[in-house]
Order: structure tokens, then sequence, then C-alpha cells
């Protein structure tokens, strides 16, 4: 789909994945190497999340143990959902948990959905507003889901040195699977199994997202009696897979920290 | 791929957002559930304990009904007897007064007819003191006979 006729093919799809960033060195609109923040990302993802904890604060306000109303229903209904994946899983008490597995899962997933949204949609608005690009998707730009998956890496570092201690992680590290004698191996196989799981995590979601958003451009890109039963057929199956990702790096983030609090035999 | 500070400022409103969650979502809302599972729970364990309650007191009903009923029997017997006793008792009452009473009267009747045979023997002896005073007052003296005649007076 051509908005000014004389855009090309390529130009569409690069524009669709160019973040509106803002160069912290020189404060003006731009690409500044690390020192630059996507504006779109973040003021996407935060207003999303503002949402999610503004609704479910609501909803915590009027919290009452009699008939509970819609909204709190709603929000028991995830709750519910999010500590019965916990408990499955996790065999300690912990109350970071629980809240950590809730944020995530709704705010991945309130990410994930704007992707549903027309392709054209929000960019066009804010072109017409003057700001020359916007990436709708938080969770395509690589920075938001490895911020995601940072946070969930430290947090098991951070189990992982609480529950064993300095000594037990260290000796997990050295140790685990063969044994004193291959201690560098060991070692090694440790790093790289730790280091895989935030790894996995950001860029399982991302690619999901990111390859998501880049068939709703190229259906974007047909004919247009074509673009409805394409559309429409990868966006029924997407809303499938923004729950499903959602959903997973909820679960991966739950079963990560529970294995950072079992000792390994 | 480009990182960049977005990185940070991810990861800072991801703890925000985690820890307003942690703070203000999470524990009212488990609150209110857990005390509403504790509602329900505690709801049909009253209902349980109102229905034995129901039962045993139905029970009691039945019993408290039964031990009436043999009471009012009892009590109607006692009552049926007290007042055959008391009728009993009347009748005997009234057969030992009645009989009383003709004791008294026949007594009564006994004295009247003594006193009447007594003045009528005064009668008759004045009236044959009389005659025989009207025969002998020429002849007789009356102070003279007069032990004669109170002793035939006394035959009389």
């Amino acid at each position: 789909m051509s908005e000014h006729g004389t855009i090309t093919t390529s130009s569409y799809i690069q524009h669709h994945l160019q973040n509106l960033q803002l160069n912290l060195k020189t404060m003006s609109l731009g690409n500044g190497g690390f020192w630059t923040i996507n504006l779109d990302t973040m003021i996407i993802s935060i207003v999303l999340g503002s949402l999610f904890l503004m609704l479910f604060r609501l909803a915590a306000k009027k919290a009452t143990a009699g008939v509970p109303g819609k909204i709190q229903n709603f929000a028991e209904i995830m709750i519910d959902f999010v500590n019965q994946q916990v408990k499955d899983t996790f065999h300690v008490t912990n109350h970071l948990i629980g809240p950590l597995a809730l944020t995530i899962f709704v705010w991945v997933f309130l990410m994930n959905f704007m992707d549903l949204l027309p392709i054209d949609f929000l960019p066009r608005i804010a072109g017409s507003l003057g700001i020359p690009y916007l990436r709708v998707v938080p969770t395509t730009d690589v920075n938001l889901t490895f911020a995601l998956s940072l946070s969930v890496f430290l947090l098991i570092l951070f189990y992982s040195i609480k529950i064993k201690g300095f000594s037990g992680f260290g000796k997990e590290l050295a140790t685990h699977p063969f044994g004193w004698k291959l201690l560098p191996v060991n070692l090694v196989l440790k790093l790289v199994e730790e280091i895989a799981k935030p790894i996995s995590l950001s860029l399982r979601l991302f690619g999901n997202l990111y390859a998501g958003e880049l068939i709703f451009i190229l259906i974007a890109l047909l004919p247009w009696w074509l673009q409805w039963a394409l559309g429409g057929v990868w966006a029924i199956f997407h809303i499938l897979i923004i729950a499903l990702q959602a959903f997973i790096f909820m679960m991966l983030t739950i079963v990560y920290l529970s294995m950072a609090h079992e000792e390994v035999h | 791929m480009n990182i960049n500070l977005t990185l940070l400022g991810q990861m800072i409103t991801f703890a925000i957002f985690v820890w307003f969650t942690l703070k203000y979502v999470w524990p009212p809302i488990t609150t209110a559930m857990a005390e509403r599972n504790k509602r329900i729970a505690d709801g049909l364990a009253a209902a349980e304990q109102g229905k034995r309650d129901l039962e045993i007191a139905h029970h009691k009903v039945l019993e408290q009904l039964r031990d009436a009923k043999v009471q009012a029997a009892s009590l109607i017997e006692q009552a049926t007897q007290r007042g055959n006793h008391i009728v009993e008792e009347a009748k005997e009452q009234a057969r030992h007064e009645g009989s009383r009473l003709i004791a008294v009267a026949k007594s009564e009747i006994e004295q009247e007819v003594i006193r009447a045979k007594q003045e009528l023997q005064l009668q008759v002896s004045e009236l044959a003191m009389a005659m025989a005073q009207k025969i002998l007052q020429r002849e007789l003296d009356p102070t003279k006979h007069a032990d004669l005649i109170n002793h035939m007076l006394k035959e009389l």
C-alpha cells in the first residue's frame, strides 16, 4: 500500500521498522549510538503499562470479599490464572514472583496487542501530527525485550545467591554437571546455560513479534482485494501468538526463578 | 539490532511497574479473594451446621410432643380419678349428713313425744284430781289422800 504514490516498497517497510529516536547527546531526533532513547517504545510501553496498572489498581481499591464487580472479577480471573501457574511451578513462598508474573503477562500481552491495530493507523495519525517515525509495537524493539529478560536474569542471579549463598552458587557453577574434576568444562557449560536464558527469553518474544509485524507490513503491500483475506487470517492467527508469547515469557520467568530457588542435585 | 539507552529506561520502567503491582495491586485483590474463600467455606460449614441443628431440633420437638402427650394423658387420668374421688366423698358425706339429720329428727320427735306424754300425764292427773276433788269434796280432805292419788298417778 503506498500512501504517497512515490513511496517504494522497501522504503515503506523501512519506514515502518524505524523507531522514533531521540539523540540524548544533541537532544534532537535521530540516532546517537548508545545514547539514544527510542521514544515510541518508551511512551507506548509506559502508556500501556499504566493502563494495566490503573485498571488493576481500580479493582484493588474496590476489592471486596463480597460480590465482586466486573473489573474486580476480571482482575481476579487474571490473578487466579497467574497464581495457578506460579503454584504449579513454584514450591517456595516468594511474594515477588506472583506480581512479577502478572505484570509480565498483562504488560507483554498489551504491548503485543498493538500488533493487531491496523498497521498504518497510529503512524499515519502521528505523521499528520508531524512525527516522522512511529513503531507501534514495543515488543518488536529488542531494547524492550532485553530489558525484560535482563531484569529477570538479574532476579535469577539475586535469588540464586540469596538462597544458595555465594559459595553454594559458586559450587553449583563449578561442579555441575560433571563434578570437581572437570571444573573448567562445568564453568563454561553453566555460564552458557545461564546466559542463554535471558537471550533466548528476549529473542523469542522479539522474533515472534517482529516477524508478525513484518508479515502485516508485507500484507499491507498486497493489492487491496487480497489484503483483507490474508490480513484477516494472519490477524486471527496472531491473536493466538500474542497471548501465547506473553504466556511463554511469564511461564519461563516463573520456571527460571523457581530453578534459582532450588538446589541442584 | 541497536541496543541503546532505551534498554535501561525500560528496565527502570519494568521495575517500577512490578513494584507497583507488588505493593498496590496484588495484596488487596489476593486478600479479598482469600477472604471470600474463607467466607464461602464458613458459609457452607454454617449451612451444614444449621441443617444438623434443624434435624436435632426436629427430633427434640417430636420427643417433647410425645412427652407432652404422655403427661397430658396422665393428668387427665389423675383428674378423672380425683373427680371420682370427690363425687364419692360428697356422696358419702351426704349420706352421713342425711342419716345424722334423721337421727336428730328422730330424737327430737322422741323428746317431743315424751314431753307431750308428761304434759298429758299432768293434765290427766289434774283432771283426775279435779274430778276426784269434785267427787270427794264433800267427804274427803284432799290433803289426806294425796299420797294415794299420787300413787295412782304413777301407775297410770
